[in-house]
């Protein structure tokens, strides 16, 4: 499975020089009285890997919503690229953004669910050019070779006219992740990709993903339960607990020599 | 009790099926103009139903719990009798097949409105993920999932609205019943006229609902 060339010379990260790509900037989301992100700030360089460990309810998930704006953050500012995510700048303020610029930025940032969600009225192809035709003005031409090359990229390069119903947890996971690079984001965020799968059908996703972090210079945020996973693919591991990143490092320390007692606590727990 | 009026006349059947096919044909122009009617003026009301605004919201709401909650026959008759006071004047057969298919359009509407709401969350959220337009996130992911989760539901409105189209009889629209009473009330063999009515339904009525049934089988899965 060797990866698209196309993909790392055309992906024309405007900064794959280790800058910046992604600030939370005291972010707060509160959900009722429950303040799940507490002024939270942390970055993203571009080009890396990054995964988010922590318990349940510790706002990973929340953190990777708030990017693809399925959620407003309730106080504090993203930027993505440079861009004010949520916001923009109007006459030297700073405004809740409208629909249109929110769309703009948006195009940067891809994004895997836990549960899949692909169109299920539509085929595998069609599934992966919708969104580079109507959306990025592709013609479909195009976009249907780019989705063939990331369905040979996901090793599904045979199941173009299949339903998703029509294939395994597995392999819609991987049509989702084809599905995703197809716009070309400079981001991929992975909500717990492979949580919803039966055990044997894990090893095939977390390969391509594998594959694609090693050849491509997209930035990829992970939420995960799959330490070794994270181990493998992460430049830099982010421990979270009750909203806020207790400890960050790269892999090979958060995981031999955590400095926190809840990174150990947590550690011990789920390896 | 034994006096010869009281006996079947085949004779009068056979008199009566010329003005039977005519009626047939009415009501089942009705019925599917109706139907077409009642199938896009809901789904535009369930859109409405979601739409960004209240503005648009309320009114369409209580529009429509107006026309679901007062009688069909009410409607025909104001549509009929009281519009062309206001010089609006169509046929009794435009204005009947217009007052079925917009009181059925507020029981699709509610058809139309499970079913969108039957459409997991996580669709809007990956149509949102890759950025898709309003229009495109309606037309090519909700609606098309949502129909074809409704289809069976829309069906068995079409055969209650089969059952309602002898209401339109009141404003003299020469569908099935009206053709039989005229029939009859020239023969005064009431019998057999309105029986082959009575048959003519029951004849379109169950198989349709066994075919729908059928596709209710393999739609929804």
């Amino acid at each position: 499975m060797s990866a698209d060339t196309n993909l790392t010379k055309e992906q024309q990260n405007p900064a794959v020089d280790g800058s910046e790509l992604i600030r939370f900037d005291k972010v707060v989301k509160r959900f009722g009285s429950n303040t799940v992100l507490d002024e939270l700030d942390f970055s993203v360089a571009s080009g890396k890997h990054v995964t988010l460990i922590g318990p349940s309810g510790s706002g990973k998930t929340t953190i990777l919503r708030l990017l693809m704006t399925l959620l407003k953050p309730d106080e504090g500012t993203i930027k993505v690229g440079g861009e004010y995510l949520t916001h923009e700048e109007r006459n030297g303020k700073l405004v809740p953004a409208g629909e249109k610029h929110i769309r703009e930025v948006r195009k940067n940032i891809g994004m895997v669910f836990q549960q899949f969600n692909l169109f299920p009225n539509m085929k595998v192809l069609r599934n992966i050019t919708e969104a580079p035709v109507t959306v990025l003005g592709l013609s479909k031409d195009e976009a249907e070779q780019r989705a063939r090359d990331l369905l040979d990229l996901v090793g599904l390069g045979d199941r173009c006219d299949a339903y998703p119903t029509q294939l395994s947890g597995g392999q819609q996971q991987r049509v989702a992740i084809a599905r995703a690079l197809a716009m070309r984001p400079q981001v991929l965020l992975l909500d717990e990709v492979t949580s919803a799968l039966d055990p044997e059908l894990v090893a095939g996703v977390l390969d391509v993903l594998r594959d694609i972090a090693h050849t491509t210079d997209i930035t990829m945020l992970c939420v995960t339960h799959e330490m070794n996973f994270a181990r493998d693919i992460s430049d830099q591991v982010l421990m979270f607990d009750s909203g806020r990143v207790i400890e960050s490092g790269p892999p090979e320390k958060i995981f031999t020599a955590p400095e926190h007692d809840r990174t150990r606590e947590f550690l011990s727990a789920v390896l | 009790m034994n006096n010869g009026t009281d006996k079947w006349d085949w004779g009068a059947v056979s008199d009566f099926m010329p003005h039977f096919w005519d009626g047939l044909l009415i009501t089942l122009q009705v019925l599917a103009l109706g139907s077409l009617i009642s199938f896009s003026v809901g789904l535009l009301w369930a859109l409405a139903f979601r739409a960004p605004t209240r503005f648009v919201r309320w009114p369409v709401g209580i529009l429509t719990e107006f026309i679901r909650n007062t009688p069909l026959l009410v409607q025909l008759f104001f549509l009929y009798f009281v519009l062309p006071e206001w010089d609006i004047q169509y046929s009794a057969m435009t204005t009947g097949t217009i007052a079925i298919g917009l009181h059925y359009s507020t029981y699709t509407a509610q058809v139309y409105r499970a079913g969108i709401e039957a459409v997991p969350v996580g669709q809007w959220e990956a149509a949102k993920a890759l950025s898709l337009s309003y229009t495109r996130t309606w037309t090519a992911v909700i609606l098309p999932q949502a129909v074809r989760r409704v289809i069976p539901a829309l069906g068995n409105y079409v055969i209650a609205m089969l059952k309602d189209t002898p209401l339109l009889a009141s404003i003299g629209v020469l569908e099935l019943l009206q053709r039989s009473r005229l029939e009859a009330a020239q023969s005064f063999q009431y019998t057999e006229a309105l029986t082959v009515v009575g048959v003519a339904f029951i004849l379109i009525a169950y198989p349709s609902s066994l075919l729908l049934r059928a596709l209710e089988r393999r739609l929804v899965r």
